[in-house]
């Protein structure tokens, strides 16, 4: 059993399962936007908020919003534990790898708001 | 024949440097690179690798031949070096002892680490533990490794984490004792496994498949490990 200081306590199989599943839901996410896309023949800002503005699609793309971040986050730590090692930044690397993993999640949390805030004020927007 | 062949000797005070040497090979044959290795070690005998069994048996000989690692003794030159210039390098991933020679030393860690051994708890019966053929069955791709460390050398998820990446050759010996029915730590072994780095840094890249010199899949035993965790965490 590898413990390492920047792994956060967390579980090689949780991570797996995580990115899986998150995975298939962006995927379902991705299907049906292009099938609004494909089968609208008037695009425009209106369709795209009258189709965006249900509760069940709020609550989809909140989803799919959710299953982004978790993705990125266990992606970006992945590769943050392949390239910030002691070989190549010394003995600091754990403070480099904690000012990483601190920037990536404040991005993360950002990407998170940003579209949420956006798509829980479509009805306010729409008006 | 045009060759190229990796040098460093920890006694000078020199960095590794290529060092390019001309060598006329018998014609009409198709010589191993391990033949190639002793013509040039017959010309300078400073020239340091490993060898045994010259059959591809111990794997002793594993060196990285243009690009690609494998073992030396049963890798003919013709495909080796197809275009004619053979360049010869220790292999990646580990550190240098001297010239052809590597540290195997994190390799072993890594294959220690799996408890390469049969752990069964239950009293020894009178002459041995049976098993069913289809219970032997199982252990075929598995038990052949004979540790040469083409594979884990040839994977970037240990380039990157050799300290923490058990490695597919470690993986493929820990699957092997996963699979085998005499084994009673099963739930120990997948315990020790569970971590985010030991198996699931592998991404599926596949050179480990690609250059095994016996032609065995540890992609495949890590992805069986993997089902098995995934079994015993629902």
């Amino acid at each position: 059993m590898v413990i390492n200081v920047g792994s956060l306590g967390r579980s090689g199989l949780r991570d797996f399962v995580l990115q899986r599943v998150s995975a298939v839901v962006l995927g379902l996410y991705g299907l049906c936007i292009t099938g609004f896309f494909a089968t609208t023949p008037a695009m425009d800002h209106g369709a795209l908020v009258g189709f965006m503005d249900s509760v069940t699609m709020k609550v989809f793309t909140t989803l799919a919003v959710v299953s982004l971040a978790m993705h990125a986050w266990v992606g970006m730590w992945t590769v943050g534990t392949d390239y910030i090692r002691r070989h190549y930044f010394g003995r600091g690397h754990t403070v480099y790898l904690a000012v990483y993993q601190l920037v990536c999640l404040g991005t993360i949390f950002v990407y998170v708001l940003w579209p949420l805030s956006v798509v829980w004020r479509l009805g306010g927007l729409a008006a | 024949m045009q060759i190229s062949v990796y040098r460093f000797d920890p006694d000078k005070d020199e960095p590794p440097r290529m060092e390019d040497v001309e060598l006329d090979l018998p014609e009409g044959r198709d010589l191993m690179v391990l033949d190639v290795l002793e013509l040039l070690k017959a010309q300078d005998p400073s020239i340091a690798y490993r060898r045994s069994c010259r059959e591809g048996v111990c794997g002793s000989d594993g060196i990285n031949m243009n690009g690609r690692n494998g073992l030396a003794c049963i890798t003919p030159v013709s495909e080796a070096a197809p275009r004619g210039k053979l360049t010869l390098r220790p292999l990646p991933g580990l550190p240098v002892v001297r010239d052809l020679v590597v540290d195997m030393s994190q390799f072993y860690r890594q294959y220690e680490k799996i408890t390469p051994w049969l752990v069964n708890d239950t009293p020894p019966p009178a002459q041995e533990r049976l098993q069913m053929p289809e219970e032997r069955e199982k252990l075929n791709g598995l038990y052949e490794c004979i540790l040469c460390a083409c594979c884990s050398t040839a994977c970037p998820s240990f380039w990157w984490n050799p300290d923490k990446f058990v490695g597919p050759a470690g993986l493929l010996q820990a699957y092997r004792f996963l699979a085998d029915s005499r084994d009673t730590a099963t739930a120990e072994r997948l315990a020790a496994l569970e971590d985010p780095f030991s198996v699931f840094r592998c991404r599926g890249i596949m050179n480990c498949v690609s250059v095994c010199p016996k032609g065995l899949n540890p992609t495949r035993a890590i992805g069986k490990i993997r089902t098995m965790l995934l079994s015993q965490g629902i």
